[in-house]
């Protein structure tokens, strides 16, 4: 059974196919990543998966159980979390106290009117940071860190609620390029070890080919190909279009970098 | 049936006055982006310049329009140069900055018309020409109504022409449209913005002169024209001309009909109105949402930090010297302690949704005014006690603030504070008109405190009991799990959404917790004076609390106790030496925020503080505004 299944997706914006009868599955131990030029939907398809918006069309189950339509609050609860292509932290807390706020939100403690929030689930959210490598950094406000940095807390943020599938919108982007084979390296294992399911959006083609099980290609909001890696390598379309726009697909995607996976 | 056509068309009438004020501010938000609040001054300058210049002027009709448009011309060379000195320097400080200088404004033209034209009212003459009325369907209908009736649809075409067929009405709309895209269009800038204002301030001035035939100039038209405005501008969508027409039709409409349902509160009508229209369409009925509120380039706060134990201290020796204080001080200062205490309350609950909640507020005085009112009403109706009248004062606030809340926290920025602004002139007018009930501007008397706190010590020592409980749960709140997901709220929306937090119900509870307290400040206040007046839910008792935190500095959560402190000291000190607090309070916000555009305390972090220079490169990077 697919954790994420996804059917006909289309969304509009006036005139502008964002998206167009996009359907994929998704199932738990996979690290599937969504590539396309810029402006492909991708980003598009997200916010109608954890919803942000509202599909025109089509449907979005998670465990066969429909979440068409739903807010994000209510599929974050479902077990869906995310982070945004433009991080979207809190700069006016600390590190750790960032990742606090989902696991008091986890805890159903948002209208809690009395006690300390800097002292609830603390542990948990040190042991969080450690994972992507920001405990050191923990107590700094959030504002001052480098863009590279907001991507790490933030997917410290987006594993809080242990979900089961996490959407993540170019998650290494601001990093450099070791850092981003590594960081895609971690979440290839949180993968396997949580057994939990994995979409992301990547430009970088190295962290692409090295780390995803399978790739799902957009084109101007169609699925144009669906694959893994080696095949999609080789698929003269995808090449036609990331020739197209300049990508330069093989060159990119050729070489993995030691212990990238 | 002639009956209700004659009063359809007198709410024709009142529309256009109310369209030519409110398209004006909605031209200048459009371009400038700033709030004029001064606008409705500009309203009240134009029917005292009419009116003066009528009585300057031969007599007869060219004489007569003349002072019309020259008032109008007057009011626009005023704007000039209110643009070219005051609002030129400002475009880039925070909002809340802007609406208070502008306030400024409002309160040096306020004064200042009190001096130059006496505080009573001034009845013009009847326009040359207009004076009689015609026959409508049997009934006599003034001539001058037809007039204002077609002033209004006339001016609205004018306004198309100019925008569509000009090219500086293409310029306008560009600017409206997208603000950047002027810079690059090569535009003079500096000017287009001057001669936007110039406009807009004009449309004001001849919209108060055309009043002159219609009602007494007084110098109270200020407050309660821009009240009005802002209604009329949220429903209508800001920056939206039409929607300012077909908005400014529909309340003049709902007012002219209303007298007839609702002799009492017609505005009532006109709250439900806008509520049902800010339900269904959140932006006015012909606006565009907005994109998320600017916040400065390269600034966030630093982390809340629960102060050590020297802070505590701190507390405690403020706390035993408060105790002491009455001892040494006559009676008349102890009533001045007790002021300042719940000046200190009112501002901080203010400051608590400022602060924590990022939510600006211009009628906090609503939820202090009901507090009064709700212990007035209590002891005059039910002949309570101080403790159930402080209780009734509580439960009055919190059901303003549940109910008004609800409203204010679905729109975001300036919208909701315009929105605050027009709740509380309509708690305002509903304790001014309801006479029956509130004694209209008589208010309630005689509410004084029981037996046990009668004496000014013991009233004193209540005060000072319930305001340090008060502070206290504010600042635990602020700490809490609560005040976090309100500040998470208010950091990022989008990632609050995105972790479970329901934004709007956090932010509504955050605005209704801020009400509460104010009405404890309302109903403590109430006992203190043994009465009540409408006045308690002015505008001005609004700006007041708002003064009080940023001068104590908004990113703090004691900063309003001590503005409160300091503004409630400097008010009892300059009002013994000049009548003119408000043309001084004026002259100190506008300069204030001259010389100090991100705020007092952005001043000082930026002066002495970290610069916030490496998050500038994050903040400047596209805005997420696409992903929500
Ligand atoms: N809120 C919106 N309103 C109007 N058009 C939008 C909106 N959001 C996205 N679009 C348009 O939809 C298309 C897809 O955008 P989307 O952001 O999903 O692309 P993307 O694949 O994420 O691109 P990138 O790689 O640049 O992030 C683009 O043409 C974009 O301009
Ligand atoms: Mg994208």
């Amino acid at each position: 059974m697919a954790l994420l299944r996804v059917e006909g997706l289309r969304k509009a914006f006036g005139g502008v196919v964002a998206v167009d009868g996009v359907g994929f599955q998704v199932s738990r131990g996979e690290l599937v990543a969504l590539i396309g030029p810029n402006g492909a939907g991708k980003t598009t398809c997200f916010n109608m998966l954890n919803g942000q918006l509202r599909p025109d069309r089509g449907r979005v189950f998670l465990e066969d159980e429909e979440i068409t339509g739903l807010s994000p609050r209510q599929v974050w609860r479902k077990g869906v979390g995310r982070t945004f292509q433009i991080t979207a932290t809190f700069p006016s807390m600390t590190v750790v106290e960032n990742v606090q706020m989902p696991l008091i939100s986890h805890h159903r403690e948002v209208y809690r009117f009395t006690g300390r929030a800097v002292r609830l689930h603390r542990d948990e959210a040190m042991e969080l940071l450690d994972l992507v490598g920001m405990a050191d950094q923990a107590e700094r406000p959030c504002g001052v860190l480098a863009y590279g940095d907001l991507k790490r807390v933030e997917l410290a943020v987006a594993l809080a609620n242990r979900p089961a599938l996490l959407l993540m919108d170019e998650p290494t982007a601001g990093m450099a390029p070791g850092e981003r084979v590594a960081l895609m390296g971690l979440t290839a294992e949180i993968v396997k070890s949580r057994n939990i399911a994995v979409l992301f959006t990547e430009h970088d083609m190295d962290v692409v080919f090295c780390n995803a099980d399978r790739i799902l290609v957009l084109n101007r909001g169609r699925l144009v190909a669906e694959g893994s890696p080696e095949a999609i390598r080789e698929n003269t379309h995808v090449k036609e279009i990331y020739l197209g726009a300049g990508d330069g697909l093989r060159d990119l995607g050729r070489v993995c970098h030691p212990g990238g996976t | 049936m002639e009956f209700y056509l004659v009063q359809a068309l007198n709410g024709l009438a009142s529309a256009s006055s109310l369209f030519l004020v409110a398209s004006g501010l909605s031209i200048i938000f459009g371009v400038t982006r700033i709030v004029n609040f001064a606008h409705g001054s500009f309203y009240m300058l134009g029917a005292y310049i009419a009116y003066t210049l009528v009585q300057a002027l031969p007599t007869g009709a060219v004489g007569y329009w003349l002072a019309v448009l020259g008032a109008a011309v007057a009011v626009g060379l005023i704007g000039a140069a209110v643009e070219l000195l005051l609002l030129r320097r400002i475009y880039r400080a925070p909002e809340l900055f802007q609406l208070l200088a502008t306030f400024g404004l409002v309160l040096v033209v306020a004064d200042l018309v009190l001096l130059i034209w006496g505080p009573e009212d001034l009845l013009g003459p009847r326009a040359p020409g207009l004076r009689g009325s015609v026959m409508i369907l049997g009934e006599p209908f003034p001539t001058y109504e037809l007039f204002m009736i077609a002033l209004g649809p006339l001016v609205l075409a004018g306004l198309w022409v100019l925008f569509h067929r000009t090219r500086w009405g293409t310029l306008v709309r560009a600017a409206t449209e997208d603000r950047e895209m002027v810079g690059a269009l090569g535009v003079n800038e500096a000017w287009l913005f001057t001669s936007v204002f110039v406009l807009g301030s004009f449309l004001a001035g001849l919209g108060g002169a055309v009043q002159l035939p219609r009602e007494a100039v007084n110098h109270t038209m200020d407050l309660h024209i821009i009240a009005e405005v802002f209604v009329v501008v949220v429903v209508g969508g800001m920056g939206s001309i039409l929607g300012a027409f077909l908005a400014a039709v529909l309340i003049s409409e709902l007012n002219a009909f209303g007298i007839l349902i609702f002799p009492e509160i017609t505005l009532v009508l006109v709250f439900l109105i806008m509520a049902a229209v800010l339900i269904f369409r959140p932006w006015g009925l012909l606006g565009r949402p907005e994109g998320p509120p600017r916040t400065p380039a390269g600034e966030f706060e630093p982390p809340l930090r629960l102060l050590g134990r020297g802070f505590l201290y701190f507390c405690l020796a403020v706390l035993a010297s408060a105790a002491v204080l009455p001892h040494l001080l006559p009676t008349y200062y102890i009533r001045i302690a007790c002021e300042v205490l719940i000046s200190a309350l009112f501002a901080t609950s203010l400051g608590f949704m400022m602060t924590v909640g990022g939510m600006a507020s211009f009628g906090h005085a609503a939820y202090f005014g009901l507090g009064a009112y709700g212990a007035a009403l209590a002891v005059t109706y039910a002949q309570v006690g101080t403790g159930l009248g402080l209780l009734a004062a509580l439960g009055l606030g919190l059901a303003g603030a549940v109910l008004f809340g609800y409203f204010c926290v679905r729109l975001s920025g300036v919208y909701s504070a315009m929105l605050t602004l027009a709740f509380a002139q309509i708690v305002y007018a509903v304790l001014f008109q309801w006479y029956g009930i509130t004694g209209g501007d008589n208010g309630l008397l005689g509410i004084w405190p029981s037996d046990w706190v009668s004496s000014p010590l013991a009233y004193y020592y209540l005060t000072l009991t319930v305001v340090a409980v008060s502070l206290f749960l504010l600042r635990r709140l602020a700490f809490a799990p609560f005040g976090y997901s309100l500040r998470a709220g208010r950091d990022s929306a989008l990632r609050s959404e995105a972790i479970g937090i329901h934004v709007r119900r956090v932010r509504w509870v955050g605005f209704v917790i801020a009400g509460f307290f104010a009405a404890a400040a309302g109903g403590l206040f109430a006992f203190l004076k043994g009465s009540v007046f409408p006045d308690y839910s002015s505008i001005p008792v609004s700006v007041d609390s708002l003064v009080m935190v940023l001068l104590g500095g908004v990113q703090t959560l004691s900063g309003p106790i001590v503005g409160a402190g300091v503004y409630k000291v400097l008010e009892v000190f300059v009002n013994r030496y000049t009548e003119h607090w408000q043309l001084i309070l004026g002259c100190v916000l506008v300069g204030l925020v001259i010389l100090f555009p991100q705020g007092l305390l952005g001043y000082l972090v930026g002066r002495f503080g970290r610069s916030g220079e490496e998050w500038r490169g994050v903040d400047g990077a596209p805005a997420g505004g696409r992903a929500s």
